[in-house]
């Protein structure tokens, strides 16, 4: 019988479908950067109309932000003030007490979490905070609104202190809430980047765990916690639906978080969903203040992600 | 010379209280964070019991000849019908202001409720019959002691002469409350008594579908390329930091490139569970990406590489082998996706799903709402029976996403442990 | 001969179901340098993680018998971990500075345990550590550096400086020269015959020439047993047990 002779250029099944199959995968991926684009484009081209009505400088400077409709066409502009420097006020003020109830709860039941629960009881909280997580922010909103901004209403009220129905405190806190597992489960891998050799150094030298935690295991993983908490900070601001039902609609500057102010969110809501006209300086508006949040955004989770990756590449 | 003990000095007292303390502030934290969770899920199951069931009301209905036209029995005025028949339980009633109120007993809904049940059952005409129709919210109300009677009659929603005629009624037999069955099979309705969630979840479950039908594909395409067909060039990388960042952009952004791009270049219907499965598809490939690949790293190479000493392509090594290996995973992920994207509503409103929406959807084409828009919605509402419908709508909402999460969780379990 | 400063009674550690060291009885001399030999795997390293208690940090480790450190049980229900290891100190095989400076490595035990009143006595304090560890001179200049920006041998020097400079009994020391260079291992060694004189010391090392250089007396262990415990010299050179005889020549381990 005849041996076939050994033959390695004859192809056994044609390249192209899978050359075919590999572009379609490709193009999947590719998608990603269209995503992106797409978001850029529209938002820009809306703002740069938005511009030709509203001076960039009224826009990024002004202290009034009252976009009140004009009733002819020929006063589009005129009409009203678009300075986007109250709702920064407004967004800052309520993110900042998000972060500050957020933190320390976040940072804490991590902390308990990897360094001294038990694997049972680790069983329990991480499901239950992670249903925290899971929990629509439309829910937190209605809780913010119905119950929780009534409650500190009453407890102000009691204390002599005057606080609005829509207080910044309300929305802020559940919002809080709401961040903490983030914080958590993103300090959590943190701390578990610092290797074990550090902690066993500190044992070793006679330190008890809270000693270790605070003055080697916390300042060793610093930058990465930092990162964790811009990361926290940018989803904070991006909020959307609890401070549209436990915060304000009107534009002011201040700094008490028991006054109501209103956000960059809520704004864009609401100047979209009235009534729409076509090309208006108001429907534009909410572009602009669309793109300003996006870009306010992706520089904090791009100096955050930054963060946390030269500090794992110093423990790897 | 060596003292191991508790007095040896190093301050040892006040560094174990200090421990002790670190760890109860570590406690408090988790506490603080797990009763914020129950006062909140509990709050809310709470007011929503008040939904459970509803308030019928027995109205002895005129149905005779001289009222309804046997042969065109919907040309009759059942409006008439009712008023007449709430005015033969209390004839007393004569003033013009005191008989709306009166009429104010039965839901606004009454009439078309015994217009149906005339429609459905011919033989009921010819008489006077007791037919059961929905209460007033205030009715309803009232009869759980929601109402805080203390008040001076103008402050409240009921006065008295309508608590005299509620009372009246009680005793006559001519109340009862059965299970609300409407809140899950109805649409929406201004009057809160009879509003049901069925187009939202109908709007949301379109949407949905459309969410998963490109996000899907697009996720597990893409992922599938990025871990094994994608080379190690700037292209690649510009691919993956693109998704990473798309992962943290707010919500809201999504809703503005849907509005400008799918609604405003594209034309796409506004409101449409098509766009705002569209919208949510784009918020969810991400985190589908990112859970596939996580599937397809854990894929032990040995098996494509089997595959590939075997002579297979390198697309016929990663389809039948890896893919498949790696599909509960996928699964998983898009399941997490899907519920992360029920929940979703900002985007949702920018692209219009506010409407007041009554009809169920049979489209994806057609105008509709989801159950958090809904939930929204409803909540802006200052009347305390749509705060009820809030509370339950929200309920229902949290029970499909945990089922939707022990699902993802039941089978990962059940699948994971292969090898 | 001094009284034993550490001693061993029965001592076996399992981790969960696994027995790893069997019934070793010891006694370490005071202003000794004490070797633990032996092939990889015999349970010398986690002996001499007993004497202070570190293997507490793993959960499935449990000891039976008694170590007594200065006549006291270290596992008695009145003593604090904390004063133990305050007092034996120990010193691992990777050199782990913290990620703080020089100065701030040296004066993180002296810290926590409140051991210096004031700035000027933290600092004399640091620098007399440093001195004793033989590193001074090179980081003099550079005491708020980070710990990390010295060369492996200077690591590990700064580590021991950060023990002694609590003042403990006993140190122990991990295979602590087995990451470094020959020059750096020298120097390490040449500074562990001069500790000796203030400090007794225990040293785990897979080297037997370091072990005949360094110490005085020699415990071989072998797949968890104590087999031979006496003085150095008498190890190397005649050794009682056929199996220390064994590893000595190279036909094990």
């Amino acid at each position: 019988m005849a041996t076939r002779p050994i033959n390695l250029t004859t192809a056994v099944r044609p390249k192209w479908p899978d050359r075919i199959v590999v572009g379609i995968l490709g193009a999947c991926a590719g998608v990603a950067i269209f995503v992106t684009l797409g978001i850029v484009l529209s938002l820009v081209f809306e703002t740069v109309k938005f511009f030709q009505k509203v001076p960039p400088g009224d826009f990024l400077f002004g202290l009034n932000w009252s976009p009140q409709t004009a009733i002819r066409a020929d006063q589009v502009g005129s009409g009203g003030s678009f300075g986007v420097v109250p709702l920064i006020n407004g967004t800052l003020l309520i993110s900042a007490i998000a972060m500050v109830v957020a933190t320390p709860l976040g940072l804490m039941s991590a902390v308990y979490l990897s360094e001294y629960s038990s694997k049972r009881a680790r069983d329990w909280i991480k499901p239950g905070l992670e249903i925290l997580a899971g929990i629509p922010t439309v829910v937190y909103g209605f809780f913010a609104a119905l119950t929780l901004a009534p409650f500190i209403r009453m407890t102000g009220g009691q204390f002599g202190l005057e606080i609005a129905s829509e207080s910044a405190l309300a929305a802020g806190v559940a919002m809080g809430i709401m961040i903490v597992p983030l914080i958590s489960s993103l300090s959590d891998d943190v701390i578990n980047t610092v290797p074990q050799s550090l902690r066993d150094a500190s044992y070793g030298l006679g330190a008890t765990q809270s000693e270790t935690i605070r003055r080697v295991v916390l300042p060793a993983a610093l930058p990465g916690i930092a990162g964790s908490l811009l990361l926290a900070t940018s989803r904070a601001i991006g909020e959307t639906m609890i401070v549209l039902m436990a915060a304000g609609m009107a534009a002011k500057l201040s700094l008490n978080p028991l006054d109501a102010v209103t956000t960059i969110t809520v704004q864009i809501v609401a100047l979209l969903t009235g009534d729409q006209e076509f090309d208006s300086a108001k429907t534009l508006s909410a572009f602009a203040l669309g793109l300003f949040l996006f870009v306010i955004t992706l520089f904090i989770n791009v100096v955050a992600l930054g963060i946390v990756r030269k500090y794992q590449e110093r423990y790897d | 010379m060596i003292d191991l003990g508790r007095k040896a000095g190093f301050g040892l007292t006040a560094r174990n209280r200090a421990e002790r303390r670190f760890q109860w502030v570590g406690r408090f934290a988790i506490g603080i964070s797990l009763s914020f969770l129950l006062v909140m899920v509990g709050d809310i199951m709470i007011t929503a019991s008040g939904t459970i069931k509803r308030t019928e009301i027995a109205l002895a209905v005129d149905l005779g000849p001289d009222r309804i036209d046997p042969a065109d029995p919907q040309s009759a005025s059942y409006g008439g019908l009712v008023k007449a028949s709430l005015r033969d339980m209390f004839p007393n009633v004569t003033k013009r202001a005191e008989k709306k109120r009166l009429y104010n007993l039965v839901s606004p809904e009454a009439v078309f409720e015994v217009a149906r049940i005339v429609a459905e059952d011919p033989g009921l005409l010819g008489g006077k019959r007791q037919i059961w129709v929905s209460a007033s919210d205030d009715l309803d109300l009232y009869l759980r002691g929601k109402i805080d009677t203390d008040q001076p009659q103008k402050r409240r929603r009921i006065s008295d002469a309508e608590i005299e005629w509620i009372d009246a009624l009680q005793d006559a037999d001519r109340l009862r409350r059965v299970l609300n069955w409407k809140f899950l099979t109805g649409g929406d309705s201004r009057e809160p008594e009879i509003a049901g969630i069925l187009s939202a979840l109908v709007g949301s479950a379109l949407s949905l579908a459309v969410c998963l039908a490109i996000s899907f594909p697009l996720g597990i395409g893409a992922a599938i390329y990025l871990e094994e067909f994608a080379p190690a060039n700037r292209l690649s990388d510009l691919i993956e930091v693109n998704i990473n960042n798309l992962a943290a952009v707010p919500s809201i952004v999504f809703g503005l490139l849907g509005l400008a791009i799918f609604l405003g270049v594209m034309g796409l219907p506004r409101s449409s569970p098509l766009v705002g499965g569209m919208v949510l598809a784009l918020m969810t490939l991400p985190t589908i990406i990112i859970a596939a690949r996580a599937a397809l790293k854990s894929v032990p190479p040995s098996f494509k590489e089997a595959a590939l000493a075997l002579g297979a392509s390198p697309v016929q090594a990663v389809f039948h082998h890896s893919v498949p290996v790696a599909m509960p995973g996928m699964l998983t992920g898009a399941i997490v996706g899907m519920a992360q994207a029920l929940g979703e509503t900002a985007p949702l409103l920018m692209i219009g799903m506010v409407a007041f929406i009554v009809d169920i959807p049979t489209s994806i084409l057609e105008p509709a709402t989801a159950l958090p828009v809904q939930i929204f919605l409803w909540a802006d509402s200052p009347e305390r029976a749509f705060t009820e419908k809030t509370a339950a709508a929200i309920i229902v909402l949290l029970i499909f996403l945990v089922s939707m999460n022990l699902v993802a969780i039941l089978l990962r379990r059940k699948l994971e442990t292969r090898f | 001969m001094d009284d034993p400063i550490i001693t061993a009674r029965d001592v076996s550690i399992f981790y969960g179901d696994k027995q790893a060291i069997f019934d070793v009885d010891m006694d370490i001399l005071p202003n000794k340098v004490t070797a633990f030999i032996g092939p990889s795997g015999c349970g010398k390293s986690t002996f001499l993680r007993a004497i202070n208690r570190m293997n507490d940090l793993i959960p499935i480790c449990r000891m039976d018998g008694e170590l007594r450190i200065g006549g006291q049980d270290i596992y008695a229900p009145e003593v604090d971990v904390v004063a133990l290891r305050v007092q034996v100190g120990m010193v691992f095989q990777k050199p782990n500075p913290f990620p703080k400076s020089i100065f701030e490595n040296v004066a993180y035990g002296l810290r926590i345990h409140k051991l210096a009143t004031s700035r000027s006595e933290l600092e004399d304090r640091v620098e007399w550590s440093l001195k004793s560890a033989g590193l001074w001179d090179e980081v003099a200049d550079r005491l708020d550096q980070s710990g990390n920006s010295l060369s492996g041998g200077q690591q590990q020097r700064l580590c021991i400086a950060r023990a002694i400079a609590v003042e403990p009994k006993v140190i122990l020391m991990d295979e602590p020269a087995s990451a470094l260079d020959p020059i750096a291992t020298a120097v390490v060694e040449e500074l562990i015959d001069n500790l000796r004189k203030k400090y007794t010391i225990i040293i785990v090392t897979h080297s037997m020439q370091q072990a005949a250089r360094i110490s005085q007396r020699t415990a071989f262990f072998h797949l968890g047993n104590l087999v031979e415990f006496g003085d150095t010299k008498t190890i190397f050179t005649n050794p009682a047990d056929e199996r220390t005889q064994n590893y000595i020549t190279g036909r094990i381990g």
